[in-house]
């Protein structure tokens, strides 16, 4: 029995402790708006928040975030979360949206360190997030965006 | 992504014949009923609920004011579902902010593509083209219906009676009451026999840029895609598929898998041996301790280099005639410049960002499946067939897509066939959750086709084409379809050979031959079909030409275009908007390129930066017409999306055989763009009235040729076959 805090809540998963956290949220906890991309952390559709900070859930093993505080997009929250979010909406970034969860995840890591960010840190912050639709532009645009509504 | 091609040609608006079928009036007013399946349809098994109005399939309008549009396409991010519910929002005068919309279920006779005829499915950019006219009759009626609902309870003139924004009124007695609260009424409302479209000036939604549906629930982790599905007692299936195409099971060992915890039951089927798990992680473990013998004897052996090398061979004899005007070879003995030049394309995957998975749930007396479904017809066919069913005992439910680029639409529907396979082998004892992971996506085949091109062409002392001859060796992409008959003349494939003989270009003289290529490897159509190699090479070759003329590459276009002037106008606007004529500094370079593909026409310019600096595209300026832009920021989106999705290709992307294995596997070596590679883009919309045309498809084929003819223009290095070889920019 493994025991994760996941979105403030404790849960306590019958899993291995090899098994990926992107798995475990997926198909023990129901909590699927983290998404399968590639499954060797070069997509990045697959985002969450250990800590606050960005993480590839898919090739992260439960065990290695026992104690840590784990956030995914269905809870993500607070100042800098709502102003990524109403960008994003304002600026109809998605298309199909499948990576959107992740982008948003990696978006407000990088901008709550990061209150300015120029289009080189923002294609820095972003490198690991693959839009196969190729949404960059608004993407950009976005981070922006929100960066000027938490100015 | 479905045959437009075939389509530009026959059937572009076979609509149009039943849509004048009893008109009795003047242009825009049509006779209702024949072919909108109101109230009654055969889908209505139950009455809607109390206070529900649902005029007919695709519309339903709530007491909470809701107006859901009922979309007969599918949403793989294309932006379909909005532009459809604006149609029905603009006749309607509903209120946008109240606008929803829900997938039609599988039914060709009431969703039927106008475009493919009895066939419900998306593809070919014709989800605008073919609902231009009807879902705005859908809106007009229900606002009729509804003027009329108020006019009888009120007791008032209808002429007296307006709506707008969802609310309707009457404003000599000051009565209003919204759709909701009129829903009860409007329904019992006969349909309208007639109705009559607005006029462009009178749109109030067309043209402007209204939010999209779907943004809310994709930016929080809310919208559902087929890999979010869970049914009770679900199991994941993951295949073990052959690693050459065409291998079959000689026998198969499950003593290793069956020990993986979770791992339910292994199985065979036509394609290979599926392993069940309790959940995704298990099946994936599951299938790498599985072990199977494979019988290869009837499988691809070759590499990439050896199918080249016959692709030459193929190319030196006689191949079909495609087009055949003028005299090509006469004039090209005449010519005073002659360029010849061959290209080559590799195999491509589409790899969407959610790989192809799909549910059933299957029992004796019928079958429900969940997919990112964008052929349903086809795939409730392909389904019935697996199982022994009729197929109005498939029930699909189609539900947003991450993505497909062609993938999900296959004629053949392997990924379908696969599900229906395994929900048979289990005697449909549990559902099924069909997964494939991204190895097997880039791995698995359907690829854009390998293509071989050879043109020699020429221009006259005075600087005019002289001659072209092309010769082009592919797959066929249709061939063994059941769309084979509509694409396939003689042998040549439309697919293969669209954007040349068809080209808006004044080419007086020339001859296209082609050769079909046979392989084991299954081909598909990728987002732009034949348009995503033959316009690289007419782009190309016409730059090489306006150089050898010594003309201006825009101006030697503008030249060929002189009878096309929607055509010529793109290539104006986005030489203009470029600054075509300024000065780049030292190691920079322009280029252009135009091309006409799904009705639709688009130029690019692109600014590069060539080495010894990075190699890098700095700008893209495009300017397109499609006819009305029915949202103008979806129409940007998909050319800003169509740029960052073929940019990889042009610059990167290629699937390569080892004695007949894929070589790539993953995002690591089948990469597409990332943020730091994306240009600055900018669209121009030209302002049209002409009716839409296609959007989501057309922005891919000008790229990879603006881009290398900007790298000419920098470096006088000229890059033909796809993807670049940077490195021969030193």
């Amino acid at each position: 029995m493994i025991t994760l805090t996941i979105n403030g809540r404790t849960e306590q998963l019958d899993v291995s402790p090899e098994t990926p956290l992107l798995w475990a949220l997926r198909d023990r906890l129901n909590l699927t708006g983290t998404k399968y991309g590639c499954g060797r952390a070069m997509c990045g559709a697959c985002t969450v928040h250990v800590d606050g900070e960005a993480a590839r859930s898919c090739s992260i093993m439960v065990g290695e975030v026992v104690g840590k505080r784990i956030t995914t997009i269905e809870a993500v929250s607070g100042r800098v979360a709502d102003a990524v979010k109403l960008a994003w909406q304002r600026l109809d970034v998605v298309q199909c949206g499948y990576c959107q969860s992740g982008q948003i995840m990696s978006a407000i890591t990088l901008l709550s360190a990061n209150k300015r960010p120029t289009d080189a840190d923002i294609d820095a912050s972003m490198e690991g997030n693959i839009c196969r639709c190729g949404t960059y532009v608004r993407i950009r645009h976005a981070i922006h965006e929100a960066a000027k509504a938490l100015a | 992504m479905i045959p437009l091609g075939f389509a530009n040609k026959v059937a572009i608006r076979p609509s149009r014949r039943a849509f004048l079928k009893g008109a009795t009036a003047a242009a825009g007013t049509f006779v209702l009923g024949t072919y909108i399946p109101f109230r009654k349809s055969a889908l209505a098994q139950t009455a809607p609920p109390q206070g529900v109005f649902e005029p007919n399939v695709f519309l339903k309008i709530g007491a909470d004011d809701s107006v859901t549009l009922i979309s007969k396409h599918f949403e793989m991010g294309q932006g379909a579902t909005t532009g459809l519910a604006t149609l029905v929002a603009e006749e309607l005068e509903a209120d946008w902010s109240k606008m929803r919309f829900e997938f039609a279920p599988n039914n060709a006779k009431l969703y039927n593509n106008l475009v493919f005829g009895p066939v419900m499915a998306t593809g070919g950019s014709t989800s605008m083209v073919n609902s231009w006219v009807q879902m705005r009759q859908v809106g007009a009626a229900a606002r009729m219906m509804f003027v009329a609902a108020a006019a009888e309870k009120w007791r008032v003139p209808a002429a007296e009676v307006a709506v707008q924004k969802g609310v309707v009124s009457h404003a000599p007695s000051g009565r209003r009451a919204t759709f909701g609260e009129l829903a009860s009424d409007a329904m019992r409302v006969p349909v309208p026999a007639n109705v009559t479209l607005k006029s462009a000036s009178e749109w109030k939604l067309i043209g402007t840029q209204l939010a999209r549906l779907d943004s809310l629930g994709k930016t929080t982790g809310t919208a559902t895609f087929a890999l979010d599905i869970r049914r009770p007692g679900m199991l994941t299936a993951v295949i073990k598929r052959p690693e050459r195409f065409g291998a079959t099971v000689v026998s198969f060992d499950a003593t290793e898998a069956k020990k993986v915890d979770g791992v339910v039951d292994v199985v065979q089927l036509p394609t290979g041996v599926a392993v069940l798990a309790r959940d995704t992680w298990a099946a994936v473990r599951g299938r790498e301790a599985l072990k199977v013998a494979w019988d290869t004897s009837q499988a691809e052996m070759r590499s990439t280099a050896d199918i080249l090398q016959e692709y030459r061979q193929l190319i030196e004899g006689q191949g079909l005639s495609a087009a055949r005007r003028g005299d090509a070879t006469g004039r090209l003995a005449r010519a005073a410049n002659v360029i010849e030049a061959e290209f080559t394309f590799p195999y491509l995957a589409h790899a969407p960002m959610e790989p192809l998975n799909c549910v059933i749930e299957a029992r004796t007396d019928g079958a429900e499946i969940w997919s990112g479904c964008q052929l349903q017809s086809i795939d409730t066919f392909i389904a019935a067939q697996v199982l022994g069913l009729k197929p109005e005992q498939i029930k699909i439910n189609t539900l947003l897509a991450g993505g497909s680029f062609g993938r999900r639409g296959n004629p053949v529907g392997d990924w379908t066939v696969e599900l229906a396979s395994i929900a048979k082998a289990i005697n449909g004892r549990a559902p099924v959750h069909l997964v494939w992971t991204r190895e097997d996506d880039i791995k698995g085949g359907f690829y854009r086709p390998m293509v071989l091109h050879r043109v020699k062409a020429g221009v006259d002392a005075s600087g005019q084409i002289a001659g072209w001859q092309h010769k082009l060796v592919s797959q066929s992409i249709f061939t063994g379809t059941p769309f084979e008959q509509m694409a396939v003349k003689n042998g040549v494939d439309h697919s293969s050979i669209e954007g040349i003989a068809d080209t808006h270009y004044a080419i007086a003289d020339l001859a296209l031959d082609v050769h079909n290529a046979k392989s084991r490897l299954p081909v598909l159509w990728w987002r732009s079909v034949g348009h995503s190699h033959t316009a690289h090479v007419m782009e190309t070759m016409l730059d090489e030409l306006a150089r050898v003329a010594g003309r201006d590459p825009m101006a030697f276009r503008l030249g060929l275009l002189a009878q096309q002037p929607r055509d010529a106008a793109v290539v104006r606007l986005a030489a203009e908007k470029a600054g075509w004529n300024s000065s780049l500094p030292r190691g920079k370079g322009r280029g252009i390129a135009y091309h006409y593909s799904f009705n639709t026409r688009i130029a690019m310019v692109a600014e590069v930066t060539t080495p010894p600096s990075a190699f890098k595209v700095d700008r893209i300026v495009a300017a397109v017409d499609c006819g009305v832009a029915i949202n103008p920021d979806i129409v940007t989106a998909q050319i800003e999306g169509a740029i960052g999705f073929a940019l990889s290709s042009a610059l990167r992307n290629q699937v390569m055989l080892n004695k007949g294995v894929v070589e790539q596997n993953n995002f690591d070596d089948y990469e597409p763009t990332r943020i730091r590679e994306m240009p600055k883009v900018e669209v121009h919309i030209v302002k049209s009235n002409e009716p839409p045309s296609g959007i989501g498809e057309p922005g891919v084929p000008p790229i990879a040729p603006a881009i290398g003819n900007a790298i000419f223009a920098a470096t006088g290095k000229r890059l033909r076959s796809l993807p670049f070889d940077l490195n021969s920019l030193g």
